[in-house]
């Protein structure tokens, strides 16, 4: 992907909805792409030093020791909440066919986020709805 | 006369490996040495690849170190020698400092030359050079690659071709800014005010070469620049060129920005450069008497994207699985600084060292055992362990061993516990393969940084199918063979030792 299809895909995705054009460029600047195989894992529970994570294309699926309990596609993330709280992530995340994501390195996160306030809102909300999905958050 | 004495002429073989930088060789040996019997083929027309041209100041950022805690041609040397093809015979190891002329630890390009050149010779590996890899389809028996020569048929196709293709980022008007591989004698930029597109290594090191003629240099690129030192990574910019930067913070004239670069235009006596901030907002319009784009290199894969191979890093490096073969069309395998496209496990964002020499030759190395394997079956016989020598055995290779300290979390060594054949040594794999493929039970060790930058080993234990990650404390002089990292080795094996 060129650069310039990088900026137009992140501008659909609903974590930069409020982001201006030199700001999803940044991103774009800001994060690697790498790719994944079919079947190749990208987070490994249990592993520590693992980074955020954001699906430009293709699907993952989520599995805590071993069972799938949820799939990721196109716009989703994974791999923060790893990072925010410190601790190894609690599950694999393994691709289900060709897989390019975004990734930013573990340290470099939190300050990230500060610095994009909009999107670590949209985070907060994202995470709210996984939350509720799952059952832990009264409705 | 000389064309039929040439080696491998077009035919069928059960390998063909293209490309005569380090990392063709490095496999070509290692493939003899398990023997494989493949073509060697190169359009150059001598050993070397990149090295025959750059870097284009002339010396190297990877050392060897010419004094060093390990004997000259012992495995742990190769440790602090960052630049020599491995060999196995004395005669073919530590090549490179053998010709270095003591005044740098860092060879310079010539050198460096020499030491690549020498290794084909004393180990008589046999190359086709001047033939040219034009194109590549299927058949019914894999693949066929058309060369200048005539067609090579293989089942097993090793690119290593490098990071050969200059690469520029989509910017209007950049195409009539000259890349790195196009820059002129450096005297040319005397008293001139110079952009230098990049803030990686090839863009550090022009800074670093134009201090002393450049009247103002100006570095930009989107990212802020990775120091080596911070980043705990080769791949930021190292230390030997760092002088630029330090101009820059100290106010010396030079400055370095964090600028997306929305175009260039061509002017009577240079460019002007139309650029905006990224990490601190608004927009600037800079007049230059020369421009250079440092923004780096891809792999000339030719037609191998028509064939199916994916790629990634804005289409710069094909998808790899752990063993370095395409993701995406099996019986392609890529080997040298292409190999930096198997990510592996990649912890606290470090890459591995697989883009350069003292990366990937112990990649070309893990290769040439899988291809024999996976292909021809043949597998070498692997020395067994003594139960009481496991600990010991572990920590000595955590201790000492070249491919775990220079492709840390990348590459990692591995025991095999089983009832029937006992304790075996199975050598060095990528670890990625090992925590994400099923397997015996088995140990797998490493080094790995940390966050903090503290270096330590890893071991990472399967049992019953499950693998479990275990850091083992840093040592102030990485030496780990003490009474404390003994007793947790031996606690995390128990029952096995």
């Amino acid at each position: 992907m060129e650069t310039n299809e990088v900026i137009q895909t992140l501008g659909d995705f609903s974590l930069f909805a409020d982001l201006s054009r030199p700001e999803l460029e940044g991103i774009a600047h800001t994060f690697d792409e790498e790719w994944f195989g079919e079947g190749q894992r990208i987070l490994r529970q249990g592993f520590t030093g693992s980074g955020f994570y954001v699906i430009l294309e293709g699907e993952a699926s989520v599995r805590i020791d071993g069972i799938e309990r949820a799939k990721l596609s196109r716009g989703d993330f994974f791999g923060e909440m790893s990072i925010l709280l410190n601790e190894p992530p609690n599950a694999d995340i393994v691709a289900l066919g060709p897989l390019r994501c975004l990734v930013l390195a573990r340290s470099n996160l939190s300050e990230w986020l500060l610095s994009m306030p909009p999107v670590a809102l949209r985070m907060l909300q994202a995470e709210l709805r996984r939350l509720r999905a799952a059952g832990r958050w009264p409705r | 006369m000389a064309e039929i004495e040439k080696p491998h002429p077009p035919g069928d073989y059960p390998v063909v490996v293209v490309g005569s930088g380090p990392g063709g060789l490095q496999t070509s040996y290692c493939l003899a040495r398990l023997g494989i019997a493949h073509a060697l083929i190169s359009e150059d027309d001598g050993p070397g690849g990149m090295f025959r041209h750059f870097p284009v100041f002339q010396r190297l950022i990877t050392w060897s170190k010419i004094h060093a805690p390990a004997a000259r041609g012992s495995d742990a040397y190769e440790w602090f020698d960052w630049n020599s093809l491995l060999g196995e015979e004395p005669d073919h190891r530590a090549l490179v400092p053998a010709l270095m002329d003591g005044t740098s630890y860092f060879p310079s390009r010539p050198e460096m030359e020499a030491g690549i050149v020498e290794f084909a010779r004393r180990t008589g590996i046999e190359c086709r050079y001047g033939c040219k890899w034009e194109s590549t389809r299927r058949d019914d028996n894999g693949f066929v690659v058309s060369t200048s020569d005539g067609d090579y048929r293989t089942k097993v196709l090793v690119v290593a071709v490098g990071m050969a293709e200059p690469w520029k980022p989509q910017v209007p008007g950049i195409e009539a800014v000259p890349h790195y591989v196009e820059m002129k004698p450096p005297e040319t930029y005397a008293d001139q005010r110079v952009f230098l597109i990049g803030k990686r290594n090839s863009g550090f090191e022009l800074a670093d070469g134009l201090l002393t003629w450049a009247r103002q240099i100006v570095l930009g690129s989107p990212r802020p620049a990775r120091i080596s030192v911070l980043a705990h990574s080769t791949a930021a910019a190292r230390a030997r060129y760092l002088q630029p930067y330090e101009d820059h913070v100290l106010g010396g004239g030079n400055v370095v920005l964090d600028v997306a670069i929305e175009r260039i235009e061509r002017t009577d006596g240079g460019f002007r450069v139309h650029a905006s901030g990224t990490t601190t907002p608004g927009d600037l319009v800079l007049d230059f008497d020369a421009v250079i784009a440092a923004t780096g290199f891809a792999v000339p894969l030719r037609d191998l994207r028509d064939l199916g191979v994916a790629t990634f890093h804005q289409d710069r490096l094909p998808g790899q699985t752990p063993f370095w073969e395409s993701a995406t069309v099996p019986g392609i395998y890529f080997a040298g600084a292409i190999t930096q496209g198997s990510i592996g496990l990649k912890k606290y964002g470090i890459p591995s060292n697989s883009a350069a020499v003292h990366g990937f030759r112990y990649n070309a190395r893990v290769l040439a055992r899988h291809i024999a394997a996976k292909h021809f079956g043949i597998v070498e016989k692997r020395p067994r362990v003594d139960k009481n020598d496991v600990v010991d055995h572990l920590l000595a290779v955590a201790t000492r061993g070249p491919d775990l300290w220079n492709q840390q979390s990348y590459l990692a060594r591995i025991l095999e516990f089983s009832p029937e054949a006992g304790i075996v040594d199975q050598g060095t794999i990528p670890l990625a393969h090992f925590v994400d493929a099923e397997g015996p039970d088995s140990v797998a060790i490493t080094i790995e940084t940390d966050a903090a930058g503290s270096i330590h080993p890893a071991l990472y234990v399967r049992r019953g199918g499950r693998v479990d990650e275990h850091l083992l404390p840093p040592d102030p002089l990485h030496q780990y063979e003490t009474v404390e990292h003994r007793a947790l080795v031996a606690q995390l094996l128990a029952g096995w030792v």
